[in-house]
């Protein structure tokens, strides 16, 4: 039976991704963020997880103001690296899991949650980013990956007890597929940042810390802050972490936080990171 | 008129909503074609013939010749589309939030470094009229 054993929170700032793939991630500006990676690289190559459900946003690169779908599952053999106006990262292909994601988007349906099916996507920086900093720059990533784009770019973005509840159904998807796999859940975005006019640079890493606190210890709690609250006190685009909330409600209630880590900036961002482990498949 | 909403109040935010979004379809469909490099190419040949292709306002088609990032944003922009025309004149993130928040980029990348701009004081504004005032 396929179980899930962690979830990964993490930022997916554009320039972390440029730091990779210009090397230069060890210096004075970008060596700090990174540092804070250095634990999540060595625990995922101990964790090992089969495959990787990798929640993210588009950033009007797969989808243009035509279609935006509000939660598009990935059920496509492979995602290409998208070129997002400077050419294609330097990354590897993604590789899906067809049998697995048939599997999820039936029963999601069956659930009650109506999910676009992408057959076909390029997939930018959102989840590309994500995975260099978790994975570092290997020829090809070690495991297969499904993604699942959430429209965050047009207000209202899908609420955040939405968000929650989808994390379960995808949770009790993955728990009836048959074969045995470990699973590691990616919650992306975030953390407290505003790109767009005069008020662009707002970072509040307190809301952030207590954002962090409740996702952890108090999900039902968390997963009800409102939409003008992300906007007002964690400015216009920090309204995405509401895509932590799948992640976290794909886990168990009982869970352990084995890393956090915050840091201010890159770029126009605050970065935060939590790995959280489910207690009843720690290995510890 | 149309009925307030309940972030009409956070200062300096333009909020890409189902009217903003509506209203910029055409603006932000432009930005996102020079995503391609044949996008590129043809508004470098000929930028007014282009553009004309797109059946955006008049308003709309002035403020993207003339890069007012503020004034793309309150006529429906959206900064994810309208960074794409920003990257085709070689503005990075960073350096076109140094133009919309009027600081320039060595200002307001100081600010990011030491922490961001604070929600305190930045929340309503209200705030920042009495500041303005």
């Amino acid at each position: 039976m396929a179980r899930i054993h962690s979830g990964v929170a993490c930022s997916h700032v554009p320039a972390l991704g440029i730091a990779v793939d210009k090397g230069i991630t060890g210096d004075d500006y970008y060596g700090p963020i990174f540092k804070g990676f250095e634990f999540s690289k060595e625990w995922m190559e101990k964790e090992k997880p089969d495959l990787v459900f990798l929640v993210f946003n588009d950033h009007c690169t797969a989808f243009d103001a035509s279609i935006m779908p509000v939660f598009a599952l990935g059920c496509a053999e492979e995602y290409k690296p998208a070129d997002e106006g400077w050419g294609p990262r330097p990354v590897p292909t993604v590789n899906g899991h067809r049998g697995l994601s048939a599997h999820i988007a039936q029963s999601l349906i069956l659930d009650e949650f109506d999910i676009t099916i992408m057959n076909e996507m390029e997939v930018d920086h959102g989840l590309t980013v994500p995975m260099s900093m978790m994975f570092g720059q290997p020829e090809e990533w070690p495991c297969p990956v499904i993604p699942l784009a959430v429209g965050v770019v047009q207000y209202p973005a899908p609420l955040g007890k939405r968000c929650y509840a989808l994390g379960k159904a995808i949770r009790k998807a993955i728990e009836s597929y048959p074969e045995d796999m470990k699973i590691c859940v990616f919650g992306t975005g975030g953390m407290s940042h505003q790109l767009q006019h005069e008020r662009a640079g707002l970072i509040n890493s307190e809301w952030d810390q207590r954002f962090m606190d409740l996702l952890v210890n108090d999900p039902e709690k968390g997963s009800q802050i409102e939409h003008v609250e992300y906007l007002r006190e964690a400015g216009s685009e920090g309204i995405e972490l509401v895509m932590w909330y799948v992640m976290r409600g794909a886990l168990d209630e009982d869970i352990t936080e084995v890393h956090r880590f915050y840091h201010v900036p890159a770029s126009n961002t605050a970065v935060g990171h939590l790995i959280l482990e489910n207690n009843a498949t720690r290995q510890s | 008129m149309a009925p307030k909403k309940e972030y009409d109040d956070i200062p300096g935010t333009i909020v890409f909503d189902s009217d903003q979004a509506s209203k910029g379809y055409h603006l932000n469909q432009f930005c996102i074609s020079l995503r391609t490099q044949a996008g590129r190419d043809a508004f470098k040949a000929d930028p007014e013939g282009y553009i004309r292709t797109f059946p955006m306002t008049d308003d709309q088609r002035e403020a993207a010749l003339n890069q007012e990032w503020n004034r793309m944003l309150e006529l429906g922009g959206n900064i994810y589309y309208t960074s794409k025309l920003a990257a085709f004149h070689g503005i990075n993130f960073q350096e076109l939030a140094g133009i919309m928040t009027g600081m320039g980029s060595k200002d307001y990348r100081a600010m990011m470094v030491a922490g961001g701009r604070s929600p305190d004081g930045n929340r309503y504004q209200k705030e920042w009229d009495e500041k303005d005032g």
